[in-house]
């Protein structure tokens, strides 16, 4: 479970002072996917990378199975990021003289265990999102959506209880589209939590609930029904 | 995958900017490695050299003697309870801390004889060790063995010798076996045989007049040497010829200076090249590096990985530095040596050298880059997130 609580982000200082985020409360529930919706500038990137355990908070703290993750050192939110996070971007961010299953195996490097275990984990996480025999391919020789199914194999090679997509089907098609998100849905399935912003109506409806933000602050939250009947 | 295949993997990948650093640290590394090189085998050939020009200790027997020799015009000498110096004391010389250092030890028995009524001055060498101390030496004829004489240009054009004529000394007949090509030096005057028939010949069993000592300075302290013979031969002078040794000595010491200058300067590139790509480098990969923040590398992960690949192309610069370096070094006795064949032998210290200072300063200089990779603040280097 991730809870935000009374979460502010402001950058600057004085007169210059931006409010990114301002007094937000949320409550993710494990296995939910939940996503966050808004115009550019309203904060939801801000707040991702608030839960993404990079961005400490003006104020508030964030709390996921019981651990206040700003309390922790840099180092310590490092290693959390490891075991509870798995992250997909928007730019994919293979690292490009990698192979795909060298960047699956990415989030296992710092790992103590043995390289074939790791080889094999990769493999399966590459095989969940349909590119198996693909392992030894580079980055610049594959097209986008299988980048994004790449990035989504690295995030979750490590089985993380938690996948944070920053609009992860934004560079690709719409059938594409389409194919990531029901990856996405099926990991939620798999009782992975999912929290993904995105500002495409289609891709929202794939999610137990939205949480709208502007100008830093939750305005509303909508269920799946509202949001499908609203991409309609 | 391991921190260590990723650091293959980027350099491999980034051959460009890897060639860039090794060749930043080969360049570095090679000149200083040639200009030791280079210094060590010409300062070698330099002290080889210096060795030609002779002794340059003397060990005389201790006396209260007053020279009255001035501008080369001799007035006799007053001496006061002149000591003995025993040929059997010598050993003891060959004991001392620094004798791997005595190139060569000539004892000489000098004393003056008379040949067709006319005094001359008979000297008995170890014509074995007066050949290395006085390697200017020319001879017409063969060296003498027991009983024979090597007469100097002008002793022998003074008495009308020439090789094969007998003289007797002491009621003893000596054939001259060679004549000494001119030297222009004190040995013109005097007849030279072994050192036993010489002391047979002055009635000086055992004893010499003096002893040359020719010693290769490059490392030692000559005035250290000249207290450690002096401690062993208490009834013996023992005197530095302070020129040539101060020469020598000089010579050495500008190889070095200058060999230390230019290395140093060479290191500080060598290092600026490394710490300028490196951290080209590191900024480039400003999204990779904020990825393996993001998906919990910690910074020492980043750090390893930057250093590991430091340490890579480290380690090819010291060995591909010291190779290329011997060849260089070879090519610049050609071009700046006097003796084109100065010996230039494989040296594991001076390779070992090479990987060791490569590593020091292809490593320190990427300390600052792969700090700055580490502290790199992950949700700056995506700002997708």
């Amino acid at each position: 479970m991730m809870i935000g609580e009374h979460l502010t982000k402001q950058y600057g200082r004085g007169d210059a002072t931006v409010t990114a985020i301002d007094d937000m409360n949320f409550v993710i529930e494990q296995g939910e996917f939940v996503g966050i919706m808004g115009e550019s500038g309203a904060g939801k990137s801000t707040l991702l990378s608030i839960m993404g355990a990079m961005n400490a908070p003006s104020e508030g703290a964030l709390i996921v199975d019981g651990i206040d993750v700003y309390n922790l050192g840099q180092e310590q939110r490092a290693d959390f990021r490891r075991e509870f996070l798995g992250f997909v971007f928007q730019s994919f961010h293979l690292i490009p003289y990698l192979t795909l299953e060298e960047n699956a195996m990415l989030p296992l490097a710092t790992i103590r265990m043995p390289q074939r275990q790791k080889r094999t984990m990769a493999r399966e996480a590459l095989a969940a999102v349909g590119l198996e025999g693909k392992n030894k391919r580079l980055p610049h020789q594959i097209s986008g959506g299988e980048k994004e199914r790449t990035a989504i194999a690295r995030a979750i090679v490590n089985q993380p209880p938690i996948i944070l997509a920053d609009e992860p089907t934004g560079n690709l098609d719409s059938r594409t589209s389409g194919e990531v998100m029901e990856l996405l849905q099926r990991l939620r399935e798999d009782g992975t939590t999912i929290v993904m912003v995105t500002h495409s109506l289609e891709c929202a409806g794939y999610a137990d609930r939205i949480m709208q933000v502007a100008d830093g602050r939750m305005v509303e939250a909508t269920g799946r029904k509202e949001t499908t009947a609203q991409a309609a | 995958m391991t921190l260590k295949q990723i650091a293959i993997q980027n350099l491999l990948r980034r051959k460009g900017k890897a060639m860039l650093i090794l060749l930043g640290l080969v360049l570095g590394i090679g000149t200083v490695i040639t200009v030791i090189s280079f210094s060590d085998a010409v300062t070698g050939d330099i002290n080889h050299k210096l060795e030609k020009y002779g002794a340059n200790i003397l060990i005389v027997p201790r006396t209260e003697n007053l020279s009255l020799n001035y501008g080369g015009i001799q007035m006799g000498g007053i001496s006061f309870d002149m000591q003995e110096l025993r040929e059997s004391d010598l050993t003891a010389v060959k004991g001392i801390k620094y004798a791997k250092n005595i190139a060569a030890m000539g004892p000489m028995a000098l004393g003056a004889v008379r040949i067709k009524e006319r005094p001359v001055m008979l000297a008995g060498v170890d014509f074995e060790e007066a050949l290395i101390l006085k390697p200017w030496w020319k001879i017409d004829g063969v060296q003498p063995v027991a009983g024979g004489l090597l007469a100097g240009a002008e002793a022998a054009r003074v008495l009308g010798l020439a090789v094969g004529d007998s003289v007797t000394i002491a009621g003893k007949k000596q054939s001259v076996t060679g004549l000494l090509k001119p030297t222009g030096s004190q040995d013109d005057q005097l007849l030279f045989t072994t050192l036993p028939a010489a002391q047979d010949l002055l009635d000086m069993p055992g004893r010499v007049s003096m002893v040359e000592v020719a010693a290769l300075c490059t490392a030692c302290p000559i005035e250290e040497m000249v207290k450690q013979i002096g401690a062993v031969l208490p009834g013996a002078k023992v005197m530095a010829i302070q020129q040539v040794v101060k020469g020598r000595m000089e010579t050495l010491s500008q190889f070095k200076k200058l060999s230390f200058g230019v290395s140093v300067i060479i290191i500080l590139i060598g290092s600026l090249v490394v710490l300028v790509t490196m951290t080209g480098s590191v900024r480039e990969r400003k999204e990779e590096i904020g990825v393996f923040r993001a998906i919990g590398f910690r910074k020492q992960h980043v750090m390893r990985i930057i250093l590991m690949e430091a340490t890579l192309i480290a380690i090819s610069a010291g060995i591909v530095g010291y190779l290329l370096s011997m060849g260089a070094t070879r090519v610049a006795l050609l071009f700046f040596a006097d003796n084109p064949h100065v010996a230039l032998p494989w040296n594991l210290t001076l390779a070992a050298g090479a990987l060791i200072m490569s590593l020091v300063v292809g490593v320190s200089a990427s300390i600052y880059p792969a700090l700055t990779a580490a502290r790199m603040d992950p949700n700056d280097a995506l700002r997708a997130l």
